[in-house]
């Protein structure tokens, strides 16, 4: 690689993490973000999605993480809460040995080896090739295997009809359904609701991001610190890692 | 045999020149608020749109392909009513036809019949 190249591709990196979106024309980028796919590519396997969450930031008592998955994708609309559909949910830990307590939000972990998707008859319960695990509500027929196989209590069933979704979510009675890790902005180059109502509450508990890219924050992250899968036991990989429990 | 086939062939003939003759048989009223060009030709997508929307179904759902040509979000965004906001319901696009040639698409029990899609910006860290 010549010097020249090398100032070339420097100019790049810092016009890229400068200019942000720098469109000509719609669709057509002057300088193209590894993050952002053009929407007409399918996802690939290059690509892992990943969270990394700090328990040691993550707050007890806030639920701003899950004010904001209900308000993304319209859940919670009803007041029965026993039965409401929960992508997320909020645990507060406490090792009686020394006291010591934490907090962490617990959802999907998106599975490089998905229980879910095992046990699931029709095929409706899947993993996209970026990690992402789905449910394609076309197929699904409700019969909650899969609600049964997690063992992160990660799905929902959705007992009452729904006229108030999101477009860009659709979600109705009758199908189990459970975090898509905001799939629909993901894929648009956004980050999960999540992640982004954490940082804005001044947390920064929950860190989004490509797994498989050695540059990204999160992938840096998980290669310095010691992080945790949860029940790794079962060998199942997961998307989701905490750090400091 | 004759007679009947030649009474049938009448009786055809009297049902095409009703149906034809407007006010006879009811038609759906579809009411287009945005005239324009559609994605396709309009003897295409009027028999083949449930093709075009279940391919991009699939698509979406499965690739992240999220191209906009036949995305029902789309279809919806252009074809909503702009009394009710929706496709459906009184004089909706989608409901007024599928009424009148009886189908019942379950695509409402999930989908949002009402435009509003927003576009999500912002990069990731």
């Amino acid at each position: 690689m010549s010097e020249r190249n090398d100032d070339r591709r420097k100019f790049l990196a810092a016009a890229a993490a400068g200019a942000g979106f720098v469109a000509i024309a719609p669709g057509i980028r002057l300088v193209e973000i590894a993050a952002a796919k053009p929407d007409s590519e399918p996802v690939t396997a290059k690509v892992r999605w990943g969270m990394l969450i700090d328990t040691t930031r993550c707050q007890s008592g806030c639920t701003e993480c899950i004010s904001a998955c209900n308000k993304e994708n319209h859940l919670g609309e009803t007041t029965r809460p026993r039965t409401d559909a929960q992508w997320i949910r909020k645990i507060d830990l406490k090792e009686l040995k020394t006291g010591r307590v934490l907090s962490l939000p617990m959802m999907c972990q998106h599975c490089a080896n998905p229980p879910c998707v095992d046990v699931c008859p029709t095929g409706a319960s899947f993993k996209r090739a970026d990690g992402i695990v789905l449910v394609d509500r076309h197929i699904c027929i409700g019969c909650r295997y899969c609600m049964m196989a997690c063992p992160y209590k990660a799905r929902s069933f959705v007992h009452e009809p729904h006229t108030d979704q999101n477009p860009e979510v659709p979600r109705g009675q009758g199908c189990v359904e459970g975090c898509t890790l905001c799939v629909h902005r993901v894929d648009r180059g956004g980050t999960p609701a999540c992640v982004e109502a954490c940082a804005a509450a001044g947390h920064n508990a929950m860190l989004f991001g490509d797994l498989n890219d050695p540059e990204s924050a999160i992938a840096k992250r998980v290669r310095e610190v010691k992080t945790t899968q949860v029940r790794a036991d079962l060998k199942l990989d997961l998307g989701v890692r905490y750090e400091g429990i | 045999m004759k007679a009947i086939a030649i009474a049938v062939l009448w009786g055809l003939t009297f049902a095409v020149a009703y149906a034809a003759e407007p006010g006879r048989t009811p038609l759906p009223a579809i009411e287009i608020a945005k005239p324009g060009q559609c994605v396709e030709p309009k003897d295409v997508i009027r028999r083949d749109h449930m093709k075009f929307l279940r391919h991009q179904r699939d698509l979406t759902m499965h690739e992240g392909i999220r191209t906009k040509k036949h995305s029902l979000n789309e279809c919806i965004s252009c074809h909503a009513s702009p009394k009710t906001g929706s496709v459906i319901g009184e004089g909706g696009f989608c409901q007024s036809c599928h009424d009148y040639a009886a189908v019942k698409p379950d695509c409402w029990d999930c989908h949002q019949p009402k435009p509003g899609q927003k576009s999500v910006a912002g990069a990731r860290p």
